[in-house]
């Protein structure tokens, strides 16, 4: 038999910063670095407007900002999980994807990173950077560009309405003292 | 001279899936661990159950019984860790098996053409004629390079792909 050997540890850890959060009973790391903002998904969805892409049931609903058109996607849709649209909002940076979840379980900080192992071949391996060990818990790390795919987004855009029927769209604001906060 | 002593001997640990045993090369295999917490998350791979914790490595649970035996064990399983190929890589899977596993040498008989794909050859053991098996055709993944790189074991080091976004604190 093959000894299985512990992971080897070189050097001291760096650390990265997680949000862990849920949709539904499932729990999620996101590295809080790529989320821009946290909002109620009412705030958010105040200034949506109704999108049907064929093949895109996630999506939903859009928001624009200015030039930007950010698409509001259900997780609990995303992941296959029976639970309703979430109540929170992650604006994901350098995305065109708000993320509905549930709640933040709360923010931590991750110092080991595993690759999601190969016996995961489908679509998994875009939805994860890999899996995290925290508290004896085993949490998928999720890929903040893995929940639309260049050919979702090409449906999303051919199913947007003209920008003009829009314009009168605000832009979603905390006016309203409603949740939402700015990262980073 | 026999034909037996132009054979070799080889070691392998023989398993039990419900009341049929199996065998898989000694060489490929780890340990034989309790039944542990399996942790689960969404995915689309069949037959992957979820992951466990094993020595500080994360270790995906793969149940090869239902292709095997026909139907899925419900009985107390322990985790034969074994090693799978990928190409040139390998990883580690988590076998759930049916009680304690057992090391024997046995000679090789190498699979026929008409052999299913699972089947590596065959060894005869007290009585039996027992299936030695090819994991790498009984579990589920890609030997084709991925989209993405693997993630770093150190979360410090990044792939270049995520951008300013993902950069490290």
């Amino acid at each position: 038999m093959t000894p299985m050997q512990a992971p080897v540890k070189s050097g001291p850890l760096r650390s990265e910063q997680i949000i862990l959060f849920r949709i539904g009973e499932q729990l999620f790391a996101l590295s809080s670095s790529s989320v821009q903002e946290v909002r109620s998904a009412d705030s958010l969805c105040g200034g949506a407007y109704e999108i049907s892409a064929p093949g895109v049931d996630k999506v939903r609903q859009f928001v624009r900002r200015g030039a930007n058109t950010l698409f509001l996607v259900s997780g609990a849709a995303h992941f296959d999980l029976c639970a309703p649209d979430g109540i929170l909002a992650f604006v994901l940076r350098n995305t065109r994807t708000a993320l509905l979840v549930d709640s933040i379980e709360k923010m931590t900080a991750m110092t080991r990173l595993q690759a999601l192992p190969l016996s995961f071949c489908h679509e998994e391996r875009q939805w994860y950077r890999g899996l995290t060990a925290l508290d004896q818990t085993v949490v998928p790390v999720v890929r903040p560009e893995g929940f639309l795919s260049d050919e979702e987004l090409m449906k999303l855009d051919a199913a947007l309405p003209p920008p003009e029927s829009a314009s009168e769209e605000p832009e979603a604001q905390d006016d309203n003292g409603d949740f939402g906060m700015e990262l980073n | 001279m026999t034909f037996s002593s132009d054979l070799e001997l080889k070691s392998f640990v023989l398993l039990r899936l419900g009341e049929r045993r199996f065998a898989v090369a000694a060489d490929g295999t780890a340990e034989l661990v309790a039944p542990s917490r399996v942790f689960r998350f969404p995915h689309k791979t069949a037959k992957i159950e979820g992951v466990i914790l094993r020595r500080g490595r994360i270790v995906p649970v793969c149940d090869i019984a239902e292709r095997l035996i026909g139907k899925y064990l419900t009985s107390r399983r322990f985790y034969l860790i074994a090693l799978r190929h990928y190409g040139q890589r390998t990883e580690w899977v988590a076998l759930p098996v049916t009680g304690e596993c057992e090391l024997i040498s046995a000679e090789l008989t190498p699979a026929s053409a008409s052999d299913e794909p699972h089947v590596a050859g065959w060894l005869s053991h007290g009585g039996d004629v027992i299936e030695v098996l090819n994991l790498d055709a009984l579990t589920p993944g890609s030997n084709e390079f991925l989209p993405y790189p693997a993630a770093q074991n150190e979360v410090g080091a990044r792939p270049a792909h995520l951008g300013k976004a993902e950069a490290s604190p």
